[in-house]
């Protein structure tokens, strides 16, 4: 019998990091090296740190937890030479509403993922790694211990990796159920066994991270990406996707679709046809409305603003961002007012309480939205809830404060007549 | 010196330390960037977004307090955008305030009402129900009440930083989160209210004022803390005539922000109900009130008889009274009775140590010096028990200059959590303690050492002579126990040119007469003769009192001006801040005897006799207007070699919540459950 997966892969897939998922046994350490598994690390292993940096550079990989920041680049930040010792930290809080792929990642190919960790440690010169798993994934935090407690006892981790007489020591470590823990600072007090509190930035993870201590933190798809580009050269893994916006990524696509799921998708690759072709389209032939392109973050795109490619650039052209890859379909039934109180429920439970204009605004908006879906809305609420959401904007501590002001400037700007349809429905109702 | 930069605030050009903070850099220049979270002491934590401003060239607003100015710049703090933001910011922050200004005890003094008047909306937009929690009692002194918290982490970090204590954490996230006190429940800590001073809004009251009045109906009175030695300015708040409250908000004084709890709850001994209010006569009955001038001529003729038939007098000063008091006093027995049987309780060497230090200028530590020095060696003391504020200027120098700490004790103290070296000794051993860190010592740049009654004598000498084997500039501070512990043996109540101490005094079974002002001497010893007339001028009726023939009731230091001199020989200055009825204050007391007695000791005005002390005391020729204005005159009482002095010197081991007789008549103090305290985290009174 087939291996049950997630989802049914799609012919329309290129499947670099996820060619394995299929595989019977795929998370085992014996598959993956029957299947390429370190044969990038025992390359990587007779590269200079400068030749691995500049072939992730040449890949044009760009963060796959959300900010998209080339990873190269990061990578280069970290001082090889302190006399400090460096720290990698595997950003595995996956909470972005609408992203489910480093699940996956973790439980179908975790030794992809230690590989990419393994040879970032050769790069900035590291020998200690910790995976910071989201608390809820408890089921995962297992799954990555077995593979880690397998690595160790085959020598893919521990005094001698590989048999190359390099050492590096990896951990996994629980998150307790803040959203907030995924923001990399905050990730780094969490791990220290403190309050998930963004911290102030200078100083970057990159120069004082977890204790102080350089750190190099990438999510777990970059990390997973690792292994293919080193193994086939960063410009093969660049040529999937378009310039600048380097490889494939695991696109998870949700809503209104007759086929959810996770699907590795070059960068550039249309939006429309993922959501028709790739996802099998709306159920019952209704019409799109709106997409949230990568995760509940990123401002919404209406129906007419689809008919791009799915790259970093084009979305950032059109105001959006293409986020952690959490694409929310969303057909003509769906009820804006209601999707908007969705999101900001998330992001009130979820703002850490720092600062305040996330901590008040997220909670006012809340109510307003709360009150507004339940038919006590009133005409100045609509223009409110856009001023309060600019007031936020660009002012609070970290991005959480963005990543809720932004969907709701969209969805009240871009569906206005949502709102007024509540108003109408209130002289009637009440 | 550091490099300069060139920057542009509000078209205004202005010169900075590069690296300088924005905030800071506006601020001196007269440029008001609004802030909750940012206090210039404590870490940095751009959480509440009131001082954004404008930077050009940069995209989006950038907070003040975290920016560092660079060459260049060009910022504006009042342009448009930076107005919207701030009213944004306030707009969010009132939506679960409760806005209960009008009962809030910080209304009028608030710092959020001052910002939502100077930058806030006329009206606010916000219609829903606002979150609403109970209001908590931590403590006998802290309330909590967390709908007015604006989480600006001050307090977490006054208690954690400031105080050392740590006591404050934030629980739950987002609205919900709140300031949280260690115990779950409630507080275990050194109660000194510093949270609740500097806490911007009423979030955070205090159980001693807390609707006792509005803060527009008090009279505000800068005095000096009458408990320990360490002389923290602070600010009594008195509603017709009744403190209410003591703080030092306004930062005045040696102590900054800086109270312990007994400078800012203990002044409550002041309307105990057992405060004395009338002079007293022993009968058969009992002590029976008698008239001041009946009491005054009763003492005047008795002191007459003995001085003209040659009798012995015995006198024994006072800790707690006002140089001018302890000055008159000494005078009045060498002149008015001839004795030179004056005392009082000495808790610290100083003979010794001025002794030692005759001919080393500048070798007495101011309590500025603990900040700013290098290196601090603290031998044989729990300072954050016995000298809460040299504890917090210690921590304060660690956290903003990080010096080096020393710590020589005979058991666990908080100075160990700066300390590069602790060095655990038995009572006794140290000086072998202190001998150990001798290389580490060496390598530093310059050093105070800070030393308790553990160091005297020959110790004293030897501690001294290490001192100046090191080879760097090391200065000293000799603990001693009160208020004015360092005044009283300034002004001379000692048993100089062989005078009797005071076990002397009270040992001499042909004494003919004991003076008591303000001391305790009976409580723990027996008076030996059983002739003697027994005089005690006190606030309540202490085990000394009961013994007296004469009981006069004095006026506390709350009551009276004069000045008094800190452990670091620092002259600061009385206010009175209330009276109550039927006291007298000492000097007083002194004149009219003297004048019934016909002296003629001078004029018995604090201000007068004070001119004179500056006169003929070595060192406290110091500039009147610095004193005259609440700011505190280092003195310089070396003076050549000073002859040794019979009696015992012992430390009272006060802890942070006791205050020698005292404390027995504040409620605060024995209200706390941390009351009455350890010293060493164990062995206490
Ligand atoms: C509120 C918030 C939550 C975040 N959550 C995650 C997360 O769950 N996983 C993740 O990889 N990155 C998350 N990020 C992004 C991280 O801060 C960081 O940019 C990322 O982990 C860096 O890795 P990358 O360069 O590989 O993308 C979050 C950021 C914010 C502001
Ligand atoms: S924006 Fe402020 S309150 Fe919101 S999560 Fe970040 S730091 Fe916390
Ligand atoms: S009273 Fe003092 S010690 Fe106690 S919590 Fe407040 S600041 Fe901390
Ligand atoms: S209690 Fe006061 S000082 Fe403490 S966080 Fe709240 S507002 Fe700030
Ligand atoms: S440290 Fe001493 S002087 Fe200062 S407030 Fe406390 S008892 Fe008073």
């Amino acid at each position: 019998m087939a291996k049950q997966l997630f989802n049914q892969p799609s012919p329309l897939e290129t499947m670099v990091l996820s060619k394995r998922f299929a595989l019977e046994g795929s998370e085992t350490l014996d598959v993956y090296l029957k299947n390429d598994g370190f044969k990038a690390f025992l390359k990587a292993k007779e590269m200079t740190p400068e030749a691995i940096i500049d072939e992730v550079k040449a890949s044009a990989l760009r963060g796959r937890g959300g900010a998209g920041f080339p990873t190269g680049l990061k990578w280069s930040f970290v001082p090889r030479t302190s006399p400090k010792p460096r720290v990698i930290v595997v950003n595995a809080d996956e909470s972005e509403p609408g992203t489910c792929k480093d699940r996956l990642l973790i439980e179908y190919d975790p030794h992809q993922m230690i590989e990419g960790i393994l040879i970032a440690g050769l790069a900035v010169d590291a020998h200690v790694g910790y995976v910071y798993i989201r608390g809820e994934y408890r089921y995962l935090i297992e799954k990555m211990d077995r593979a880690i407690a397998e690595a160790y006892s085959k020598g893919y981790l521990g005094n001698n990796v590989a048999g190359t007489g390099w050492k590096f020591d990896l951990y996994t470590h629980s998150g307790a159920g803040a959203y907030e823990c995924g923001e990399e600072t905050a990730l780094l007090d969490s791990l220290e066994g403190k309050r998930g509190i963004p911290r102030m930035k200078p100083p970057f993870p990159a120069v004082a991270g977890a204790w102080g201590l350089p750190t190099l933190l990438n999510n777990v798809e970059t990390f997973s990406a690792i292994p293919p580009i080193i193994r086939d050269g960063g410009a093969a893994f660049a040529a999937l996707g378009t310039p600048k916006n380097g490889g494939t990524r695991l696109v998870c696509i949700s809503g209104h679709v007759n086929k959810p799921g996770v699907y590795e998708l070059p960068l550039g690759f249309p939006m429309m046809k993922a959501i028709d072709e790739v996802a099998g389209g709306i159920p019952g032939g209704r019409k799109l409305k709106a997409v949230v392109p990568g995760g509940s973050s990123c401002p919404i795109l209406t129906a007419s603003e689809c008919d791009i490619p799915m790259d970093y650039d084009t979305l950032a052209k059109i105001g959006s961002m293409l986020g952690s890859g959490g694409m929310v379909v969303l057909d003509e039934t769906t009820d804006m007012v209601r999707f908007a109180l969705r999101i900001m429920r998330f992001y009130q439970h979820e703002s850490c309480g720092w600062c305040i204009p996330c901590r008040e605004g997220t909670t006012w908006l809340r109510k307003i939205l709360q009150r507004f879906y339940e038919g006590h809305g009133r005409r100045e609420d609509i223009s409110l809830l856009g001023e309060l959401s600019k007031n936020m904007l660009g002012r609070t501590f970290c991005a959480l404060g963005d990543a809720a002001a932004m969907p709701t400037i969209s969805i009240v700007e871009k569906f206005t007549e949502d709102f007024e349809r509540y108003l109408a429905r209130e002289t009637v109702a009440v | 010196m550091a490099e300069l930069v060139k920057l542009n605030i509000n078209g205004r050009e202005i010169q900075a330390e590069k690296g300088a903070l924005l905030i800071e850099v506006a601020r001196q220049n007269g440029i008001e960037v609004p802030a909750f979270c940012y206090h210039e002491d404590y870490t940095l934590q751009a959480a509440c977004r009131m001082c954004l401003v404008e930077i050009e060239k940069t995209p989006k607003l950038q907070v003040g307090c975290t920016t560092p100015v660079a060459e260049g710049m060009v910022v504006h703090t009042e342009s448009d955008v930076v107005k919207k933001a701030r009213k944004g910011t306030l707009e969010f922050l009132l939506t679960n305030h409760p806005l209960d200004c009008p009962v809030c005890d910080k209304g009028g003094e608030c710092e959020l009402q001052d910002m939502v008047f100077r930058y806030g909306a006329g009206e606010s937009r916000f219609v829903e129900r606002k979150h609403h929690v109970d209001e908590k009692q931590w403590s006998p002194v802290v309330f909590f009440d967390a709908p007015r918290c604006i989480l600006c982490y001050r307090c977490v970090r006054a208690c954690n930083e400031g105080m050392g204590v740590g006591a404050l954490g934030i629980g739950n996230r987002g609205v919900i989160s709140e300031i949280v006190p260690n115990q779950g429940d409630h507080l275990e800590c050194d109660e000194c209210g510093a949270c609740i001073d500097i806490c911007p809004v009423g979030a955070l009251t205090s159980g001693s004022y807390r609707y006792q009045t509005r803060p527009w109906e008090m009279d505000h009175v800068g005095t000096i803390c009458t408990h320990c030695a360490d002389g923290c300015k602070t600010t009594l708040g008195v509603r017709v005539d009744k403190i209410v409250r003591g703080n030092n908000r306004d930062r005045s004084g040696i102590n900054n922000e800086f109270l312990c709890v007994k400078g800012r709850y203990a002044f409550d001994f002041v309307e105990h109900p057992e405060r004395l209010q009338s002079p007293m006569l022993k009968t058969a009955k009992g002590h029976e009130p008698i008239s001041w001038s009946k009491a005054i001529s009763l003492i005047a003729n008795k002191f007459g008889e003995t001085v003209l038939a040659g009798g012995k007098f015995g006198v024994v000063g006072s800790n707690h009274t006002t140089n001018e008091e302890n000055f008159f006093l000494a005078k009045f027995a060498r002149e008015g009775l001839g004795t030179k049987n004056i005392d009082h309780h000495r808790t610290g060497d100083l003979a010794t140590f001025f002794d030692a230090l005759s001919g080393k200028p500048d070798s007495l530590a101011s309590s500025g010096d603990l900040y700013n020095v290098k290196a601090v060696l603290v031998v044989g003391s729990d300072l954050a028990q016995q000298h809460p504020f040299l504890s917090f200027q210690i921590r304060a120098n660690f956290r903003h200059h990080n010096a080096h700490v020393y710590a020589v004790t005979s058991g666990p103290v908080r100075e160990d959590n700066q300390a590069i070296a602790s060095v655990r000794v038995q009572k006794g051993g140290e000086l072998a303690g202190v001998e150990s860190q001798r290389d580490k010592l060496k390598a530093e740049v310059n050093l105070v050492i800070v030393f308790g009654d553990a160091i005297q004598g020959d110790a004293l000498r030897k501690l001294v002579a290490f001192g100046d084997s090191l080879g760097i500039p090391v200065k000293y501070v000799c603990l001693v126990d009160y208020s004015n512990s360092r005044g009283a043996f300034d002004m001379g109540v000692l048993p100089r040119d062989g005078g009797l101490s005071r076990e002397q005094v009270l040992a001499a079974a042909d004494l003919d007469v004991l003076w008591v002002v303000g001391a305790n001497p009976l409580k723990n010893a027996a008076l030996a003769s059983k002739k003697a007339f027994v005089v005690v001028q006190d606030l309540f009726l202490s085990e000394t009192a009961q013994q007296a023939d004469i009981v006069l009731p004095a006026a506390s230091a709350y009551e009276k001006s004069g000045t008094v001199t800190n452990v670091c020989g620092e002259v600061q200055k009385l206010k009175a801040a209330a009276k109550v009825m039927g006291t007298k204050t000492d000097l007083e007391i002194f004149g009219l005897l003297a004048k019934e007695m016909g002296l003629n000791l001078g004029i018995w005005l604090p201000d007068k006799v004070f001119e004179e002390i500056r006169k003929t005391v070595h060192g406290y020729n110091v500039p009147l207007p610095i004193v005259a204005t609440g700011g505190a005159a280092p003195t310089m009482p070396l003076n050549g070699r000073v002859a040794a002095l019979p009696g015992s010197i012992a430390s009272a081991n006060d802890t942070l919540f006791t205050s020698g007789s005292l404390s027995k008549y504040s409620n605060v103090l024995n209200a706390v459950m941390e009351s009455p305290g350890k010293l060493y985290g164990g062995e206490g009174k």
